[in-house]
């Protein structure tokens, strides 16, 4: 089965394609990658679903599918811990942003500590790079914001690393310090996983055979799996993003190097022609 | 691989698209698996004397639990089989002996005709006890048999004083015999003591706890309740954990389910390929009153006992789970020493080790609840360099390539001058 070659998503990818293209295109009669043609179309990104699930899980097990770039809401009580999940793939950078609207003030008289957690398709927690994963809020405020972005996803690891892979990331909300009073209360939940293009510059090379989603050998494998896979339906977590997991042929890498390799060829034409002068003089008869 | 599941999900959109532009329903019928086990739910209502304070809304407690038990069961999905228990609510009597006893089936689990339960619960009438704990055992029998999930939405308005049975220890008992039983809580009213007992049950089956101060919030919690049964999920199997490799049970990919006490690990095993890649990662979560610091470690190690591979997680402060996993890529081998033609598994050990502790006072058995999942996926494709293909990328590499190009076309001119003059000259 033929790969499709990814398809170049991200708007800065899509801008230094199409530079090194246009740079390619002006001296050769090569054409763009077919990638590259794809570029703008599929560039907006994120889905912006507004209809997300307006449910959240309690487990990893349990936890709710949401889209790249779908908002997911949920009704539920303080103390509770909820679950979402999302798919992230390579050469994105996902970065997830929850509002918590907090109990009206009636009924909360103090503060409290809010945190999101994301965890890969293997529930390793990742780190965030940048955001508020942990926020204070006021016995006064009204919402906690809170945002995590996550570092570039790689398309290969080390098993010994802890890199983001390709795959299911499930985010966890929950309230981590909170009197013991202000227990069961009344919250709205907010969840929306974004993810950005980072471009080439984090295409490592090898890819993963399959994505980092849990039960993907059970769903692959069917039902002659013997005792480990009994007759309960096996849901994969997650979906896949939105144009499918990337093959991992695709890169930006390609057109860089190819580039290069066209401007090398014509800086060697330009040096050759300067030794040269000006070619044969008219007025030097052939043969001499 | 990938590629063509994303070329079935192709069909799959298609034939939806298509099966959409005919009016039918064929997708959705398709998504539900041919027997899909229906969850069951059994509702759990306080029916003791105390229920008749008018608190909530200017209404009685027991009014207010009515006309929620009215709104949800309007709103049961269909595939949901649902009971209803009570508690406190025959004996009116003086005598603690037989009032903690004093729990009845309302409504047996099953398909639900809405009318006869609805008539069922309206004969209720605040009587007695509120014994929490047996109510709950009796809901757990009640629940019994089936592969689908179950739930126990208890909602009351007292703790449960009738002893010595503390109804914690109940809902952990039960949810520790691996069936799969979550508990919800709904308390009517804001006490210290009763919130308390209440967390501690949500706490110990991994459901939650609910205030509830308005009538609104009650209906619109256990309507959510009983909505997120019916949500399909998958059900693990129940495995057992061994002290040593060699004794531990053999896993195929799946999910599993298992208990690990405190200051106590697991062993599991698992057969690998060559050219195969395991991916195993495990949870163990915090049922109890545990210590604030804490720690999970999932190991893949050789029969020999080598470590190949470590997955580890530390934490501290509040949390329902810690979790952690690992991915072992097993080689291929070149061409192999086997005897029949296929190259022989390699049996990984796992070791799961977690580091919750606990005060004395609380109790260590049944241990801590484990998820673990194991999946095996073809091996990933090598990495020969750190870049993509070896590819390059950035100015840097443009400005060395023009300039190398650059060189080359002068070094060639020159040379070629020069050999034109040295011809000339001879």
């Amino acid at each position: 089965m033929r790969t499709p070659i990814r398809r170049a998503r991200g708007v800065r990818r899509a801008l230094t394609g199409a530079l090194l293209a246009g740079l390619t295109l002006l001296t050769t009669a090569s054409p763009a990658s077919p990638a590259f043609a794809d570029g703008p179309s599929a560039g907006a990104g994120p889905s912006g679903d507004s209809a997300g699930p307006t449910e959240a899980g309690t487990t990893f097990r349990t936890a709710t599918a949401l889209a790249q770039g779908q908002t997911g809401t949920a009704q539920a009580s303080t103390g509770d811990y909820l679950y979402w999940v999302f798919p992230a793939d390579a050469g994105q950078r996902p970065t997830v942003e929850a509002t918590v609207k907090l109990p009206e003030n009636a009924a909360r008289r103090s503060a409290s500590t809010w945190q999101i957690d994301v965890y890969d398709g293997l529930r390793r927690r990742q780190a965030c790079a940048y955001g508020h994963q942990t926020r204070k809020a006021g016995a006064e405020a009204a919402t906690v914001e809170l945002s995590c972005a996550l570092r570039p996803v790689r398309a290969w690891s080390d098993p010994w690393a802890n890199e983001p892979l390709p795959g299911s990331y499930y985010v966890r909300l929950t309230v981590v310090d909170l009197p013991a009073d202000q227990l069961g209360l009344p919250i709205g939940a907010e969840v929306r996983p974004t993810v950005k293009e980072v471009g080439g510059a984090h295409d490592v090379d090898g890819t993963l055979s399959e994505p980092l989603v849990p039960g993907v050998s059970v769903a692959s494998a069917g039902d002659d799996d013997g005792a480990g896979a009994s007759a309960a339906p096996r849901t994969v977590a997650a979906g896949e993003p939105e144009d499918g997991w990337a093959s991992g042929r695709w890169t930006d890498r390609w057109l860089w190097t190819v580039g290069g390799g066209v401007l090398a060829a014509l800086a060697a034409v330009f040096g050759y022609s300067l030794t040269r002068g000006r070619g044969r003089p008219s007025h030097v008869p052939p043969g001499v | 691989m990938i590629t063509s599941k994303r070329l079935t999900t192709g069909v799959a959109i298609a034939l939806a698209t298509l099966a959409a532009g005919l009016g039918t329903a064929i997708p959705a019928a398709a998504d539900e698996a041919p027997a899909a086990p229906s969850p069951k739910v059994e509702l759990v209502l306080d029916v003791s004397g105390s229920m008749r304070t008018r608190d909530i809304d200017g209404q009685s407690r027991m009014a207010a639990a009515k006309q929620a038990f009215n709104d949800v069961l309007d709103a049961v999905p269909e595939q949901v089989q649902l009971g209803i228990r009570t508690l406190g609510a025959n004996y009116p009597g003086e005598d603690r002996e037989v009032g903690c006893k004093d729990t009845r089936q309302l409504y047996p689990v099953g398909p639900l005709d809405r009318t006869e339960a609805k008539t069922a619960v309206a004969t209720l009438a605040p009587t007695g006890f509120t014994p929490i704990g047996p109510a709950l055992l009796g809901a757990a029998d009640d629940l019994e048999g089936g592969e689908g999930s179950r739930r126990i939405v208890l909602i009351t308005d007292g703790e449960d004083t009738c002893g010595p049975l503390d109804p914690c220890e109940v809902a952990r008992e039960i949810a520790a015999r691996g069936t799969h039983l979550v508990v919800d809580t709904l308390g009517l009213v804001p006490n210290a003591k009763i919130r308390q007992q209440l967390t501690c049950i949500a706490e110990a089956t991994g459901g939650t706890y609910t205030a509830v101060q308005h009538k609104e919030e009650l209906s619109g919690r256990v309507k959510q309740l009983v909505d997120r049964a019916a949500e399909p999920t998958v059900t693990p199997v129940a495995t057992e954990g061994a002290k040593s490799c060699s004794a531990a049970p053999a896993l195929k990919p799946g999910l599993y389910t298992d208990r690990a006490k405190i200051a106590q690990h697991r062993w599991y095993r698992v057969d690998v390929l060559p050219g195969q890649e395991l991916r195993a990662s495990a949870s163990v979560a915090a049922d109890r009153a545990v210590d604030e610091d804490y720690g999970v470690l999932l190991r893949a190690v050789t029969v020999h006992g080598r470590e190949i591979v470590r997955g580890s997680e530390a934490g501290a402060g509040r949390t329902d789970v810690i979790s952690s996993g690992l991915r072992y890529p097993k080689a291929e081998v070149a061409d192999g020493d086997d005897g029949d033609g296929k190259p022989a598994a390699e049996t990984v050990c796992l070791q799961l080790a977690h580091s919750f502790s606990a005060p004395a006072s609380v109790k260590r058995s049944p241990g801590l609840p484990v998820e673990l999942t194991v999946d095996l996926v073809d091996g990933p494709g090598d990495a020969s360099d750190v870049a993509a293909f070896g590819l390059g990328r950035g100015w840097w590499l443009l400005g060395a390539l023009v300039l190398t190009g650059l060189v080359a076309g002068l070094l060639t001119g020159w040379l070629s001058r020069w050999r034109v003059a040295v011809w000339r000259t001879n």
